[in-house]
């Protein structure tokens, strides 16, 4: 028998509300066949669940705790997640409390030695940066999740088992109620770092664990500095080591400090030992204000994923098939990548317009973006916490030469997550004029959003759907309007929007086909997960047609 | 490849060696990392570098 633990967590700004395991059906005897279990309600199970239920497919949600996130965890998403957040809803809400930023600050003996700005497009909707913590994005979730008829949150409902077979899966769940057994058709592990799903089929991780381990700490304290990434190197209190902070809302700062050698967690978190380094650390920075603790944490660098996250009928996503260094943010903000690109994927198999090929894109796409991430996240890592002694030697040598020359300096580069380019997908059109182009998103890459008004951008006109943008000062012609009726009756979302003057989307000063280099005739299509895999400079229905088909794995074969 | 001429190499000689005894045993290896920096940063060429690198690799023993 499982007894979750329903005490709300302590928090000196968080209200935790309680989720209370309700009986499913199947320990009233009944069973049924779900098309989608998804193990784990953190930030990446839940942005799955609401972005399947979005294409309309039902999705059951286990998870074994009963309230979000203890502690604050992942704080930093980037525009990218922001996107994909309005996508689920919830970013209109994020932003009323999230700050946004887009600086990054190197410090050291006291001198800011590198400074960057994030790229921010005139375009974009969202910032660079933006910091809430991950209480709220859950919560928010959850809540999103809640209002939709097609996803069932079971909380205090731990896996204690899974079984993969040819056509379905199996997960066995323990609740305070007694065992039972669910049956699936598809099984998403999203159940994070220390991943059950994946212990019990034994898969193995690439890539490297670094010795370096951190505290982090969240204090209520009142520091009245703007939202910036700030890095403290080598300081007097902790020399040799680094040491990060963040501003959170609700007056809450982020410290994260590298562990001395042979230091224990249970040695780094005992109060007194938090007590001395923390105020150490804002002696150094000059700050006296008065500070409580809320939450701290011990995590290690580690740059590792699954091979492949596709296994029969069960699939991992987030933490569950990766785990990422969170110097760059990479954590949350890869995960929710997985999430969208996997959803659109599984659903389409699911409405049988998707092929199992499809499907199978999901991993080579994501794990090629993780393997890329891993090798940037492994630079920064380096540098943070050098590995060893010709590490630590060249990365003190470049500390001791950034005060007097600057061509040392963007080795301080900070390398934030950044989405992926798909360029190498088989989904991405063979023969359209992607080379012709010369400006707008190439084949593979997410899209660049455009701002087509006052608080009116091209993202907040995308939906669960592929999406045909159709640039004309004219109209659509009818063999393609017909096309696109021809392929929604066959059961794929696809909407076309137009763009022009007078159109559906107005462009009267021609911003946006210059920034897509459009004339009349040119087309762009979008994937549901926002990238592009098709561009031309005059569409016909024949290559729309062949572009759909091989965007949904039937050239993958 | 311009080389330096005997004179100049033995200026060169005596101010390293009395850089190295001035920084003492602790310190020499972050200084001659850096030093290494410096002089690459001024070569502004990868490859010569690098086969710098493994030049002095050699005949360590």
């Amino acid at each position: 028998m499982y007894i979750p633990d329903n005490t709300p967590r302590h928090s000196v700004y968080y209200d935790y509300q309680i989720y209370p395991f309700r009986t499913p059906p199947e320990l009233n005897g009944e069973a049924k066949r779900y098309p989608v279990v998804i193990v784990g309600a953190g930030p990446i199970g839940l942005v799955t669940a609401l972005e399947l239920a979005s294409y309309g497919t039902p999705v059951v949600v286990i998870s074994a705790e009963v309230q979000v996130s203890h502690g604050s965890r992942a704080i930093v998403f980037t525009r990218r997640s922001m996107e994909i957040l309005q996508q689920v809803g919830i970013a209109e809400r994020m932003l009323e409390k999230a700050y946004p930023w887009r600086s990054g600050n190197s410090i050291y003996r006291g001198q800011r030695v590198f400074r960057l700005e994030a790229p921010y497009d005139e375009d974009d909707r969202f910032q660079p940066l933006n910091n809430l913590q991950q209480q709220y994005v859950e919560q928010y979730l959850v809540e999103q999740a809640q209002q939709n008829p097609l996803i069932e949150l079971r909380w205090g409902s731990k896996v204690i088992g899974v079984t993969s077979l040819l056509d379905h899966a199996e997960v066995q769940i323990d609740t305070p109620e007694g065992e039972y057994s669910l049956s699936c058709d598809w099984l998403i592990a999203a159940d994070g770092a220390k991943s059950t799903i994946r212990q019990e089929l034994g898969l193995r991780m690439e890539g490297a664990s670094y010795s370096g381990r951190f505290v982090i700490a969240d204090i209520k304290i009142d520091i009245p500095w703007p939202t910036e990434r700030l890095a403290y190197f080598d300081p007097d209190w902790n020399r040799g080591n680094t040491i990060l902070m963040h501003r959170q809302p609700e007056g809450i700062w982020r410290l994260d400090y590298q562990l001395p050698p042979n230091e224990t967690p249970e040695q780094a978190l005992a109060p007194e030992s938090l007590h001395t380094r923390i105020q150490a650390q804002l002696d150094m920075v000059g700050i006296s204000a008065p500070w409580e603790l809320d939450w701290c944490s011990v995590y290690s660098a580690r740059a590792m994923t699954l091979p492949d996250y596709v296994h029969e009928r069960i699939i991992f996503t987030g933490d569950a098939a990766h785990m990422l260094p969170i110097f760059g943010v990479r954590g949350a903000n890869t995960g929710f990548q997985d999430a969208q690109n996997l959803a659109w994927k599984l659903a389409m198999l699911l409405k049988g317009v998707g092929t199992p090929e499809l499907l199978a894109t999901y991993s080579s796409e994501r794990v090629i973006a993780a393997r890329e991430i891993i090798a940037e996240a492994s630079k920064s890592t380096r540098f943070m916490t050098p590995p060893d002694r010709g590490y630590r030697l060249l990365r003190d040598a470049v500390l001791s030469l950034s005060l007097t020359q600057a061509f040392v300096r963007p080795l301080f580069h900070w390398r934030t997550s950044r989405p992926h380019d798909y360029h190498e997908t088989p989904l991405n059109a063979l023969n359209d004029d992607n080379g012709q182009f010369t400006a707008g998103s190439a084949q593979g890459m997410p899209l660049q959003n455009i701002r087509l008004a006052a608080n009116d951008y091209l993202f907040d006109h995308l939906g669960a759907a592929f999406h045909l943008l159709y640039f004309t000062n004219q109209t659509v012609p009818e063999s393609l309007l017909q096309q696109v009726a021809e392929l929604e009756q066959q059961g794929i979302p696809l909407k076309i929007l137009t763009i022009g003057k007078g159109q559906a989307l107005a462009d009267s000063d021609g911003h946006f086909a210059k920034r897509y280099d459009a004339q009349t005739g040119t087309a762009y299509l979008i994937r549901p997960d926002q990238h592009v895999c098709a561009r031309w400079k005059n569409l016909t229905a024949e290559q729309l047609k062949a572009a759909i088909y091989r965007a949904l794995g039937q050239g993958a074969k | 490849m311009s080389q330096l001429p005997l004179t100049e190499l033995e200026v060169v000689y005596d101010a390293l060696a009395e850089a190295i005894n001035q920084v003492g045993t602790e310190q020499e290896s972050l200084f001659l990392t850096k030093l290494v920096l410096l002089l690459a940063n001024q070569v502004g060429n990868q490859a010569q570098v690098e086969q710098a690198i493994h030049t002095a690799l050699l005949d360590l023993q």
